[in-house]
């Protein structure tokens, strides 16, 4: 039920933000042939449609490194992250932190979303896919950055709260282009998977600050 | 004396700082592959490739041996080296395995939409990929050579370089999410960077290959299939264009380097 209840309002919060992302000034074409080759090459399988084709306007900005690097890109680069960032929302009962052992589980977990799994499927965060998490964990990817003593170093204060709670939903609130995928955007995670990854990096319990 | 000091901090990093041996998987796989360099199960693949170039099969009862994977007809050592290429019968630029269907349907009358409704190890298509395993054991150790010169092969590389970077999907993955930086792993796995030379060829150089841990040869179209799959998009259909134009990317990118198929990996 209070699952059901936070996958609704996530879509809210993902539907708010393509309304706020969408209408821009600097709207960007993708290229007809790319567009054409795409769409005679792909066929939906499963949960996969053919609708993940389809670019929004950050995909759009980030798989252009020339147009990106142009005043004008970095101009929309700006302007997605503000929308972005605006269309974040904070835990509906005000509480960022979950249990960091439920985080753990959601970290170690790269389940999801692909062709081969269904709408059942309970989604990881694949957080170790790219980073270092904690130090018993030595399986761990090295995209993103290493976020040992997360919590240790910067403390549990509510600017840092806020920044981390945005980076989980909405990394590219941020970083238009980071390689981290938009965990709220997409509902990849739940609301409570959100808080359980922050306690996983804030709790002065978890082993991420041991 | 020196050397006694360095040999005890070698021993006392050995013994403190296991993790850093063991941090990537390719050191042992290195010595995996070297224990199985003489008998790379890829064999077994390709041993029955050869078989099904020269057996009579499909509604025609006819054999493969006039195949021309672009080196003229039945010349098979060399000819992935230089795949994908343009070919003037089917005015496309093929990869192998598009390449294979072509020569299937015309010689042995196999509908090409057969193979590609198929799966991967199974009827026609697990065929196909046993023809793949005999095609590239061919062209070991020679060197990568797919310099896209005439326009269509032009075209395909600069949609492949423009897909290769090309993000969507749920996650926002695109092949360069992964492969356009040195030195990268996603947990314990290595990732080639695939925008150089070097990464290229261990990329396109090294697959298709025989993979350890499903007991199974690999074609490039299945590797490619499994990382759109990991990329959470739609599903590529076999023998698609955008597959053969990462491939035209990936194996320009690679030219000069030396050709290790079939490959061995975890």
């Amino acid at each position: 039920m209070n699952i059901t209840f936070n996958k609704l309002a996530l879509a809210g919060a993902a539907a708010l933000f393509m309304l706020a992302a969408s209408p821009t000034s600097y709207a960007q074409k993708v290229d007809p042939a790319v567009q054409a080759i795409m769409e005679r090459s792909f066929r939906e399988q499963g949960i996969a449609k053919l609708d993940r084709i389809q670019q929004d306007d950050f995909q759009i900005l980030c798989s252009d490194a020339k147009f990106r690097d142009s005043p004008e890109g970095r101009k929309k680069t700006e302007q997605l992250q503000a929308a972005a960032l605006a269309a974040i929302k904070p835990p509906s009962d005000g509480k960022y932190l979950g249990d960091w052992k439920a985080g753990e589980v959601v970290a170690q977990s790269g389940r999801g979303a692909t062709w081969s799994d269904t709408l059942k499927t309970v989604n990881g965060g694949g957080c170790y896919n790219c980073h270092q998490v904690t130090k018993q964990e030595i399986s761990h990817g090295t995209i993103g950055p290493s976020l040992l003593n997360y919590g240790k170093i910067r403390g549990t204060s509510e600017p840092i709260l806020v920044y981390t709670w945005n980076r989980i939903n909405n990394s590219k609130a941020y970083n238009a282009c980071s390689n981290m995928p938009r965990m709220a955007h997409f509902n990849l995670l739940t609301e409570q998977q959100m808080k359980d990854v922050m306690a996983l990096l804030l709790d002065p319990a978890s082993p991420v600050n041991k | 004396m020196k050397r006694y000091a360095f040999a005890a901090l070698i021993s006392a990093l050995v013994c403190t700082t296991p993790i850093v041996f063991a941090q990537s998987a390719s050191d042992q796989l290195a010595e995996y592959r070297r224990m199985l360099a003489d008998g790379n199960p890829a064999e077994l693949y390709e041993a029955e490739g050869e078989e099904l170039w020269s057996k009579p099969a499909g509604p025609k009862m006819a054999n493969l041996e006039k195949c021309d994977l672009g080196l003229g007809p039945g010349v098979v050592a060399g000819a992935s080296a230089q795949l994908p290429r343009y070919f003037k019968d089917t005015d496309r630029v093929q990869d192998l395995e598009s390449r294979l269907m072509t020569c299937m349907e015309t010689l042995q009358g196999i509908p090409q939409a057969d193979i590609v409704k198929g799966s991967f190890g199974r009827g026609v298509r697990k065929d196909l990929e046993a023809v793949v395993a005999y095609v590239v054991t061919q062209s070991k150790d020679m060197k990568v050579n797919v310099p896209a010169t005439h326009p269509k092969e032009k075209e395909m590389l600069a949609l492949g370089e423009k897909i290769f970077y090309l993000q969507g999907g749920p996650m926002d993955f695109a092949c360069a999410s992964c492969h356009a930086v040195d030195g990268q792993r996603i947990r314990m796995q290595d990732l080639p960077n695939l925008t150089t030379a070097k990464g290229a060829t261990e990329g396109w150089g090294s697959w298709p290959a025989y993979r350890v841990s499903s007991g199974t040869f690999w074609t490039m179209q299945r590797r490619l299939n499994d990382c759109y799959r990991q990329q959470r998009m739609p599903f590529p259909i076999y023998g698609s264009d955008v597959t053969v134009a990462l491939s035209v990317f990936m194996a320009n990118k690679a030219n000069g380097g030396t050709i290790q198929t079939p490959g061995l990996k975890r």
